[in-house]
């Protein structure tokens, strides 16, 4: 990411040293959440099979796919115990700029959601022997809607830097006017069910893939557990390919409304160099996609896909780069303000373009790894129709494999429109709310020295590495063993034992 | 009172309130090798918490999110200015958190032991580093015009702070011990009493100079009024103790808990980060506060859900309330 938008001279310093760090510690946060969103709502529903019917397929269920859920929830715990006090310490010009709209929807987070979430999961944890069944059940979908009620508040958090509502300037800062445009921003109510959507996607091919592989293992013999394989395959499935269904619709009313408040980054996600009426849709590029003079670049091309994608007809002119520049400097300034805080990149000019090629791959990777699981997942379910078993052992390993897709496609999502938004932290809103923008290199905190910044990134970023490596070791060694290994086996006297149902 | 200061106290109270829940977290997570004799006495320590940390651990995130909502120049000056120090805290919490999770999910001795030193480090940290951090930007440190920590990380470790890093610290193993007292059965139980007896009091000084100091530097009549009496606390805490009264013991801890943040955050009031500069680089209450419209709306959102929140977090407590001894630890079931 170090590129001339941000005016890097030769070395590192601190700006790029911390836009790596949110990058990598954000990304990786991200890989737990959609997982954790989604698994605690399907372990909820398996849950709630268990309470209506009783039967040990669902017990197995619940107990299985709640373990999984549990060793990744763990991580996305204190992953995002970082999140939460990184703006104050990398980005604290950031912090002070935005503090009047930013830190309530992060305060609405910690007391409505992570509050909810920590109580009812460690009630859910240790509760199985402690509360009437129905209770139990009750704090697993507790602490699910908590999860996706995180996800709104950070999201509508995110939405305000990418598409600023409710606010007048006043002193140079952007003071909140209203709450309620905060929380019921379009960027946010798009952006919302897109992101939780994802996470389904996500849940959905984690049931599918590690259900193959056991109904292939267990195909020849008389395998007991076998109803709780194709149970959470076919449910996976489904819930895959729906959650894609959704994904589509919600990523369409999100480029509807990119088109018109964040104009730039439509064009990055295009590369599109000039504007064009029709616009076509590039589904793939070769040549140099990182220079906005678009020079040596061939384009497989959709006719007029884009203007559908950015306004619902095959006729609408979409900016490109090249204008879009022109205009940005008109609205907001040419050059950067004369600042020592802003090192290198006072008073040069700025670089309204973001960085093509990271923005044009990304927008593609995101849509076809998301296309690939959902793919994966409708194969799936063809291949298990009516309880049919395939024996080739290609089953298991497509179904395993394609789990890392929706993974792979949240984050590129991520990505995209993280860096497509880039000069800016806080991208101007082109109509409604004047004077308030922010940008990137302007954020980051003026008194930490890129020696300490770089003692964080390297340390954050072992200590996750190793944490991830531990994380997979235990979710394969769970996914493996199956029902034997989260069921134990039964107890056959039936007295009353002081033994507690689950300990550390 | 006016929101700023309504929410400075808030502010104060969520520390509070984190510090006597996780503080007993973290003194269970710092005693556990040292009270427990073989693994299943360590599991039982383990367990004492296990249900309710998490949940203790969100009051941080809270008061973090607070700062940020109704003190933004607070939450940023302090986080950039102890960057190091936040940092490690930061790592600490990481390990620990998954420590808990993990340490059970392979039955092999080295994995268990691992984890026992993460979990051991883990606790140990956050209570110094915040007792260092929260103490050095109220009582006084080098902050220039724009916010900026001058004269590197180490001008945070002013004598009053590293004293406030042992006080936060100290308090949190004495309330572990109190904890695990109650909480436990048995052997582990009398162990625990007697480290209580034992190193109580030990555990508590620094804290207890530190309410001296901080009443004596710049305290009024209204902080003498929460100094005596935290002082007389700890006293009637330890009698308690060697009473036998544990729960009684656990309370009164509160009490010098509640007086320490009194002190610390009212005793420079109307002053949130003092600047030893000059004193008018430093952040108070009315130069750093957000507007009175988002003040007004977290005040609503608090206001609706604090009875909520405190509701089913006693009701969780009420749940796990029963001790637990290794009769009850079930036999490590893992793959």
């Amino acid at each position: 990411m170090s590129d001339e938008t941000i005016g890097t001279v030769a070395g590192v310093d601190a700006l790029d040293v911390a836009r790596w760090q949110f990058a990598i510690t954000t990304v990786y946060h991200f890989l737990m959440v959609p997982l954790t969103i989604g698994l605690s709502v399907v372990v909820a529903v398996m849950q709630t099979a268990l309470v209506r019917t009783g039967q040990r397929r669902y017990l197995a269920m619940t107990k299985f796919w709640g373990k999984l859920m549990l060793v990744n929830f763990a991580m996305g715990v204190v992953t995002g115990i970082v999140q939460e006090f990184q703006f104050g310490m990398a980005w604290s010009s950031y912090s002070m700029f935005v503090g009047d709209v930013f830190g309530a929807p992060l305060a609405m987070e910690g007391i409505v959601a992570f509050m909810v979430e920590s109580t009812f999961l460690g009630l859910w944890i240790f509760g199985w022997d402690r509360l009437p069944a129905r209770i139990h059940l009750a704090c697993i979908w507790a602490a699910a809607l908590a999860s996706s009620a995180s996800a709104y508040f950070i999201v509508a958090a995110n939405s305000w830097m990418q598409h600023p509502v409710g606010v007048e300037l006043v002193a140079g800062r952007p003071r909140l006017t209203s709450i309620w445009a905060v929380l019921t921003n379009s960027t946010a109510l798009t952006a919302f069910p897109h992101a939780v959507a994802g996470g389904f996607v996500v849940a959905g091919v984690f049931l599918v893939g590690i259900s193959a592989w056991h109904l292939w293992r267990g195909r020849t013999e008389d395998d007991q557990d076998r109803t709780v394989w194709t149970g959470a395959l076919r449910f996976g499935g489904w819930v895959g390919v729906a959650a894609f269904a959704a994904l589509a619709l919600t990523g369409d009313a999100q480029g509807k409304l990119m088109f018109s408040q964040q104009p730039m980054k439509m064009a990055a996600a295009e590369a599109l160099c000039h504007t064009a009426a029709p616009a076509g849709f590039s589904i793939f590029a070769y040549g140099d996609v990182s220079r906005p003079d678009c020079e040596h670049v061939k384009s497989v091309t959709v006719p007029a896909l884009l203007s559908f994608l950015a306004h619902g007809d095959f006729s609408t002119k979409v900016d490109g780069v090249t204008p879009l520049v022109e205009r940005y400097r008109a609205e907001y300034g040419a050059n950067y303000p004369t600042d020592p805080a802003l090192g290198a990149l006072s008073g040069k000019p700025i670089d309204y373009v973001p960085v093509l090629p990271v923005t044009y791959w990304g927008f593609r990777l995101m849509i076809g790894f998301g296309a690939l699981a959902a793919a994966t997942a409708l194969l799936m379910l063809w291949l298990t129709r009516r309880g049919r078993i395939p024996r080739s052992r290609w089953f298991p390993v497509v179904g395993l494999v394609a789990i890392a897709a929706p993974f792979l496609g949240n984050s590129f999502g991520w990505i995209f429109t993280e860096t497509g938004r880039q000069p800016f932290v806080v991208a101007p809103n082109p109509s409604g709310v004047d004077g308030v923008w922010m940008f990137t290199a302007q954020a980051v905190s003026p008194g930490v020295s890129t020696g300490e910044m770089l003692t964080s990134l390297i340390a954050l970023t072992v200590v996750y590495g190793t944490l991830a490596a531990v994380e997979g070791y235990l979710l394969m060694r769970y996914a493996r063993a199956g029902v034997s290994g989260v069921l134990p086996p039964s107890d056959e006297s039936d007295e009353p034992t002081d033994v507690l149902a689950f300990a550390y | 009172m006016d929101l700023p200061t309504l929410w400075f106290a808030l502010i104060a109270a969520l520390w509070l309130g984190y510090f006597f829940l996780e503080g007993f977290d973290f003194g269970v997570g710092i005693l556990m090798s040292s009270l427990a004799r073989d693994d299943t006495e360590r599991r039982v320590v383990l367990n004492t918490i296990g249900p309710v940390w998490d949940g203790n651990e969100v009051w941080l995130i809270v008061a973090t999110a607070g700062t940020f909502a109704a003190f933004p120049a607070w939450y940023a000056t302090t986080l950039s200015a102890a960057y190091l120090p936040v940092l490690m805290i930061l790592l600490a919490l990481v390990g620990r958190g998954v420590a808990f999770e993990y340490r059970g999910k392979v039955d092999n001795v080295r994995w268990r032991r691992a984890w026992d030193t993460v979990l051991l480090v883990g606790s140990l940290v956050p209570p110094a580093g915040w007792g260092l951090v929260l103490t050095a930007m109220a009582t006084g440190v080098p902050i220039d015009a724009s916010g900026v920590l001058r004269g590197g990380p180490f001008a945070l470790f002013t004598p009053l702070a590293v004293l406030g890093s042992l006080a936060v610290l100290g308090f949190s193993i004495a309330h572990g011990a109190v904890f695990l007292a109650l909480k436990t059965e048995g052997e582990i139980r009398a162990r625990a009493a007697t480290a209580v007896r034992k190193i109580g009091p030990v555990c508590l000084l620094p804290m207890v100079v530190l309410v001296i100091l901080l009443q004596a530097r710049n305290g009024s009549w209204w902080t003498l009024a929460v100094a005596m009496p935290s002082l007389v606390a700890t006293t009637a805490a330890m009698l308690r103790a060697r009473a036998g009264r544990d729960g009684q013991a656990f309370v009164l801890f509160g009490v010098l808990l509640a007086g320490t943040m009194t002190l610390l955050f009212g005793s420079e009031f109307p002053t949130i980060v003092t600047s030893t500069i000059d004193s008018a680089f430093s952040l108070t209450v009315r130069n750093s506060s957000s507007s009175p419209y988002t003040l007004g709306v977290i005040t609503w959102l608090a206001a609706f859900c604090a009875p909520i929140v405190l509701a089913y977090q006693s009701w969780s407590y009420w749940v796990f309330r029963r001790r637990i001894g290794t009769r009850h630890i079930p036999e490590a079931h893992v793959p």
